[in-house]
């Protein structure tokens, strides 16, 4: 019989059983989401552009370096094995054109990590998102580099400058540049000539490295939902809001189906909408609060592009909800199993 | 389809080991350890003497207080000490050992109820109590008191055989093998209160034992109806529970009853119809003895007091590998550090896990996921109750957050993607604030009795 004496036992608090859902799980779940962007933007109809694949690799590499670093110089547990820098690399240069010089990046990948993440205590402590921040600085020092989308159908050499690579306006920046003047009737017109619609979902279109398949990014985004890594809330809310004020704010002479779907395809609503404004760490907990949450980045968005003097606002619209995570975390609180009635009174009345 | 709780997770239930065994009864061991405390509330005083000689059924143990319950001789032999052993809760508890003789003889004091139909309430409440009845789905909770305490307040009478918990099949099997015990039981209840029905609510994953209930109560026409509920856990909490079956809450702080709801677990039903049909009060447990490190899983019934080694005895023994032993089921058993504990009359499990170790993080970080405030039955923040716990909080940990309220499910720590201790934080938090509470009142009362000093 067993000699029950000789067990060395383990007695631990419960519960005895975790579900196999890990950290790490959850950022390769993320990592797999953002592969078919990527091959959609490598292949890129027919000019393989594997400027794409070296800028995401040169970014991963450089995130996991700097977290790796950080952590090391502080005699700090070392995180990398959870795979949240490899995503915040994957999405800093999904964010960035294509274009820009390599060392660009490795610098936005330094801001990312160890500004906006490690120095408020690494992953799950930063209050914005790091790829989103990281650009974010990017922008507002190479404002040129930057805000240069080669076209489509252009031709990027891997290792050599980008300088003589064919650039084109975005859609967005067509609209952008047009609105507010008389001729945006004629601009309209002009790009829906340029870029059918199913060339704007399927991302034969310029703009940003990984932003332009929306096709991709909605498969990457179910992929996530079926996963349960994200809940709809914020994805629809956000993409909801676009849509529904893009189809009522639609410029005289232009039609208010095709400005809703140009808006909506074009620029980073789904990147930001799917892979950013879910970021754990920097949106709310409660599934009310992302609903809000999505609809605030919407709303800022919209009003970005509308008014502001970028044509896109998807960035600044999730990093300006970021701030505002800790109050939606703060009011909106669930009511909880048994509340008294009265206090449900008292809350309603305030 | 009964309504849902809120939140719940879907762990593997693991119960296909042993769904499929019937109960099986284990050797009486040659002694067993009764501790005088298998309940919540004031402990038995043990009231015979080493070198007494005990039948089953006898009372060896009288209760210290009104929330509490006598405790009384499994099987028949002679008392051989009187002493604390080490107690399936932690530390030690006062334990009457008893020899068997395997004589098997049986007390007089066990006499069946000559008219079990015509019982008050009160008399019911009278046997049940003689009878040592407590809460037998692990709570432990008086099982009189909380008749006393529900009566004329109670419009749901509720069975609880969800099991929510993996790997246990003691009930399932019960309700397989010993239906009419069952619905006896229940039938005693819904007289007690004054019911027209009781509601036995069944999870999805044991549809059988519903058919076999379902063609019993038909047989009797008794006044009981079987809810088949979703299968996820926590089902079996009894606030859940209350929830799923009834729609109603049971209010902040306050008991299933003051929302006229009482819970019974399936196990307690069988041991009222035990004790007023029979006459013999708890002095027997079905156990699931199951888990990875166990060779050959089984249903046992066993005398209370059998040492937890003779369980796995019964079952091949444990595998080398082995590390850790737990008292009830995966998700809110007590982990045990050694085979010398006993069963109690809340023992529903005895889990063995070998092989790879737990799932455990060197340094854990809260990715603010938010999976924890999706599952808590209770929708409470367990993501916010952390930090501020680990800020050392406790005052907005129970005022702003509810985390008194926290019924230690389990369930967010089980979710947690990044491994978080959780519940057992929870649990710290809440002695924190009863301690302070506690700490509170002693001060007040010191500080009343100088003034009544300085007045006199």
């Amino acid at each position: 019989m067993t000699d029950y004496k000789n067990l060395k036992l383990i007695a631990s608090s419960s519960p005895h059983i975790r579900s196999d859902v890990n950290t790490r799980s959850i950022m390769l779940d993320v990592i797999i989401a953002l592969l078919p962007a990527l091959a959609m933007s490598v292949w890129n109809f027919g000019h393989w552009n594997f400027r794409a694949l070296t800028m995401t690799v040169v970014s991963v590499i450089s995130c996991v370096f700097w977290e790796w670093l950080y952590r090391k110089l502080l005699k700090k547990p070392q995180m990398i094995g959870d795979l949240s820098a490899v995503v915040t690399g994957m999405l800093l240069a999904f964010v960035c054109p294509v274009t820009i010089p390599y060392w660009m990046i490795v610098l936005g990948a330094f801001f990312s990590i160890v500004v906006v993440k490690q120095l408020y205590g690494g992953i799950g402590c930063n209050f914005l998102n790091p790829a989103l921040a990281g650009r974010a600085i990017l922008v507002a020092s190479f404002a040129g580099a930057m805000t240069t989308w080669a076209a489509a159908d252009a031709v990027i050499p891997v290792f050599s400058s980008t300088a003589d690579v064919v650039t084109a306006a975005t859609p967005l920046k067509m609209i952008g540049d047009a609105l507010g003047s008389e001729n945006i009737p004629q601009t309209f017109a002009e790009l829906t000539g340029k870029y059918s619609v199913a060339d704007m979902f399927l991302g034969k279109i310029g703009g940003s490295l990984g932003e332009t398949s929306a096709l991709m990014l909605l498969l990457g985004g179910i992929y996530l939902l079926i996963r349960k890594v994200i809940s709809w809330q914020i994805p629809v809310a956000f993409i909801g809001t676009v849509a529904i004020i893009s189809l009522i704010s639609a410029p005289a002479g232009v039609s208010s189906v095709d400005y809703m779907l140009y808006s909506v395809l074009g620029g980073g609503l789904f990147l930001g909408a799917i892979f950013m404004a879910t970021d754990y760490a920097t949106s709310p907990v409660t599934k009310l609060g992302q609903l809000i949450f999505g609809i605030g980045c919407g709303l800022i968005t919209c009003f970005i592009r509308r008014f502001g003097s970028y044509p896109e606002g998807v960035c600044y619209s999730i990093l300006i909800m970021n701030c505002t995570t800790w109050l939606l975390d703060k009011y909106i609180r669930p009511v909880i199993y048994g509340a008294p009635k009265k206090e449900k009174k008292e809350a309603a009345a305030k | 389809m009964a309504q849902a709780f809120f939140g719940g997770v879907h762990p593997n239930d693991m119960k296909a080991a042993t769904n499929e065994k019937a109960i099986e009864q284990l050797a009486a061991p040659a002694e067993v350890v009764i501790p005088m405390s298998m309940h919540i509330g004031a402990p038995c005083k043990p009231i015979v003497a080493v070198g007494d000689h005990v039948k089953i059924g006898q009372r060896i143990g009288e209760p210290g207080g009104f929330v509490s319950a006598p405790i009384h001789a499994s099987v028949s032999g002679t008392v051989k000490a009187v002493e604390p052993r080490p107690s399936s809760m932690g530390g030690t508890v006062m334990s009457v050992v008893i020899e068997n003789d395997f004589q098997n003889t049986v007390s007089e004091e066990v006499k069946p109820v000559a008219d079990p139909d015509s019982l008050t309430p009160e008399q019911l409440t009278e046997i049940v109590k003689n009878a040592g009845i407590v809460g037998q789905g692990g709570a432990t909770f008086p099982t009189h008191v909380k008749i006393s305490s529900g009566l004329g307040k109670v419009d749901y009478v509720i069975i609880n055989a969800a099991e929510c918990e993996p790997y246990i099949t003691g009930d399932h099997r019960t309700m397989l093998e010993r239906p009419e015990q069952v619905i006896k039981g229940a039938t005693l209840l819904a007289k007690c209160f004054g019911v027209d029905k009781v509601y036995i609510g069944v999870e999805a994953n044991k549809r059988n034992a519903a058919e076999v209930l379902n063609a019993k109560i038909a047989e009797l026409k008794a006044p009981v109806v079987v809810e088949v509920l979703h299968t996820r856990y926590p089902q079996g909490a009894e606030k859940q529970l209350c929830q799923a079956i009834s729609g109603r809450q049971v209010p902040s702080g306050k008991l299933p009853a003051d929302a006229g709801c009482c819970i019974f677990n399936l196990n307690t039903t069988c041991a009222i119809y035990r004790a007023v049909y029979t006459g013999m009060p708890v002095v027997n447990k079905i156990v699931t003895v199951s888990g990875s490190g166990v060779i050959e899983p089984k249903n046992l019934e066993c005398p209370i007091g059998t040492p937890i080694s003779k369980l796995f005895d019964a079952c091949g023994g444990l595998k080398d590998d082995t590390y850790k032993l737990i008292m009830g089921g995966p998700m809110m058993g007590m982990a045990q550090y050694t085979t010398d504990v006993s069963v109690g009359k809340g023992t529903g499990c005895m889990l063995a896990f070998a092989g790879k170790e737990e799932k455990y993080v060197e340094n854990p970080q809260c990715i603010r996921c938010g999976k924890c405030v999706g599952v808590c039955p209770i929708r409470l923040e367990p993501v916010f109750m952390y930090k501020y716990l680990m800020k050392g909080n406790w005052e907005a940990f129970r005022d702003q957050l509810h985390g008194m309220d926290c019924i230690e499910c389990g369930a967010c720590t089980y979710t947690c993607p990044a491994r978080l201790p959780l519940t057992h934080a929870f649990r710290m938090g809440k002695q924190q604030v009863n301690n302070a509470r506690m700490a509170a009142k002693a001060k007040a009362d010191a500080e009343k009795a100088a003034a009544a000093k300085k007045e006199a």
